[in-house]
């Protein structure tokens, strides 16, 4: 791969991550997050529809009439989300009946569209599937570590395996109801922004418009 | 003619119709194919699961065997809820009772002060499957669903052959929040309700959830489970569709002729 891709594919995980540094998709990694094993199988899903509507989108790019672009780029969307829906019904049975709706809304999560828009339409189709495939994976990453922290406190196990014996089953580990309801998610993706804006401090934006002292000097 | 027309400008009327037709009609195929070519393995995942968690709540299920292998062993009957009897008015290896329950001609709109469980509808025939050993009948197994605290809670409940006595209940499609109200899910809890028995002397249902641990040294505590911890209205829900289903507009009637029969 060459130098170029590898940058296409690489910095959507990190330095422009598409949920904690364009504050994307965050309803999805709300919903899924409560373990681990829905988390890893709603990723697939969204790196499957990502990837593939960039390089359809992208395929079609000259030709689709700018009045009507979004509804172009959204019939693709669905018709990718309907089948994988489709695949996983078949294949994934158990798992996604715990997904349930969230896999058919990731026709509104933002990534998808908003790569569509913003790269696939402007770029040949082997660069967009690549971008797909890297913001895929940079919403991936984070949903997994949000599903690793939401799971190992809320219920003390790792893909429904015991890592932590809870109380309930005769342990010692009171596990923090909070973290499996949709919330806490709001907390661990705050923390994860803090400590990533730290970090890498270039990520943090300027204020639009700076916060005058109630008792103003020059007031009235 | 491709070469011109891929050459017309992108705002042309005629063009921006054509592309966006084209690709609705591409996108409409690849949509139907994918469905169509899947249905029977959907179809096939959604029979199996429900077999596998009637197996469940039976007893008999054993992970080294074949799911339908096992169903054999059971006696699909249907049975007319108003009446208590048997009726082969409809194939039971074909019968869907939840679609019944949809259907105005098959179904019995509820009473809003007997419709406790909150379901509005039930069918007026539904399905039980019964465990027969040298023709004496071991267990029968019965559907029940209601409403709980997001969503209708389905599943199913095992009765020794005496029509009263509870050797195995669980849900196989629910709604709840997950570990809270999901925990209807938990083994641990599932087996707190084997030798619970549904009926007192008077032939009413007293089979319901309590508040916190039940003391099993009282008396009354055959009648009594543990409710969900954190999931009042869960635990309420469970209490009311055991309460409807076992009693008088449920399988009430069916339930009381088997355990005629039997002493």
């Amino acid at each position: 791969m060459s130098q170029i891709n590898r940058t296409i594919l690489t910095d959507p995980l990190v330095d422009n991550n598409p949920i904690v540094f364009q504050v994307l998709g965050i309803c999805s990694a709300l919903a899924v997050t409560s373990n681990l094993q829905t988390a890893l199988l709603m990723s697939v899903a969204v790196i499957a529809v990502t990837s593939f509507s960039n390089l359809f989108v992208s395929m079609i790019r000259t030709q689709i009439p700018s009045s009507v672009r979004i509804i172009a780029q959204m019939t693709v969307i669905a018709s990718l989300v309907i089948v994988v829906d489709q695949l996983l019904k078949a294949f994934a049975y158990e798992t996604s009946k715990q997904l349930s709706v969230f896999v058919g809304l990731i026709i509104t999560n933002c990534i998808v569209m908003g790569r569509a828009e913003a790269y696939a339409m402007k770029n040949p189709p082997v660069a967009s599937f690549i971008d797909g495939l890297g913001n895929g994976l940079g919403y991936s990453l984070i949903l997994v570590i949000v599903g690793v922290i939401r799971e190992l406190i809320g219920s003390g196990s790792l893909m429904g395996m015991t890592v932590l014996e809870t109380t309930r089953d005769g342990g010692w580990y009171v596990p923090n109801g909070l973290m499996l309801l949709p919330p806490s998610a709001f907390f661990v993706i705050g923390l994860l922004i803090w400590g990533l804006r730290t970090w890498k401090p270039v990520q943090q934006e300027v204020p639009d418009f700076k916060i005058l002292p109630s008792h103003s000097e020059e007031g009235v | 003619m491709l070469k011109k027309f891929l050459e017309t400008p992108n705002d042309n009327t005629a063009k921006t119709i054509t592309v966006i037709v084209a690709l609705c009609l591409f996108c409409s195929v690849l949509v139907s194919a994918a469905a169509v070519a899947l249905r029977p393995i959907q179809e096939q995942n959604k029979l199996i699961e429900k077999k596998t968690k009637i197996l469940e709540i039976a007893g008999l299920y054993d992970a080294n065997q074949d799911v339908d292998e096992l169903f054999e062993k059971f006696d699909v009957k249907l049975v007319d809820l108003a009446t208590g009897e048997y009726t082969d008015k409809f194939d039971s290896a074909t019968y869907d009772q939840r679609k019944a329950a949809k259907d105005p001609a098959f179904n019995l709109v509820l009473d809003r002060k007997d419709d406790i469980a909150g379901i509005k509808r039930r069918a007026k025939v539904a399905t039980v499957y019964l465990v027969k050993e040298n023709d004496e009948l071991k267990k029968v197994i019965v559907p029940l669903h209601g409403y709980g605290l997001w969503s209708t809670l389905y599943g199913y409940m095992a009765l020794e052959g005496d029509g009263k006595t509870v050797t195995g209940f669980g849900f196989y499609s629910h709604g709840e929040t997950p570990g809270l109200g999901g925990e209807v899910d938990n083994p641990k809890w599932k087996a707190l309700w084997p030798g619970k028995v549904v009926y007192d002397e008077t032939g009413a249902v007293k089979l319901k959830l309590v508040k916190g641990v039940v003391d099993l040294s009282k008396p009354g505590s055959e009648h009594q489970v543990d409710g969900l911890a954190g999931a009042t209205l869960t635990s309420v829900g469970v209490s009311n569709l055991v309460k409807f289903w076992l009693g008088e507009n449920g399988f009430g009637p069916y339930l009381k002729k088997i355990s005629e029969g039997r002493s």
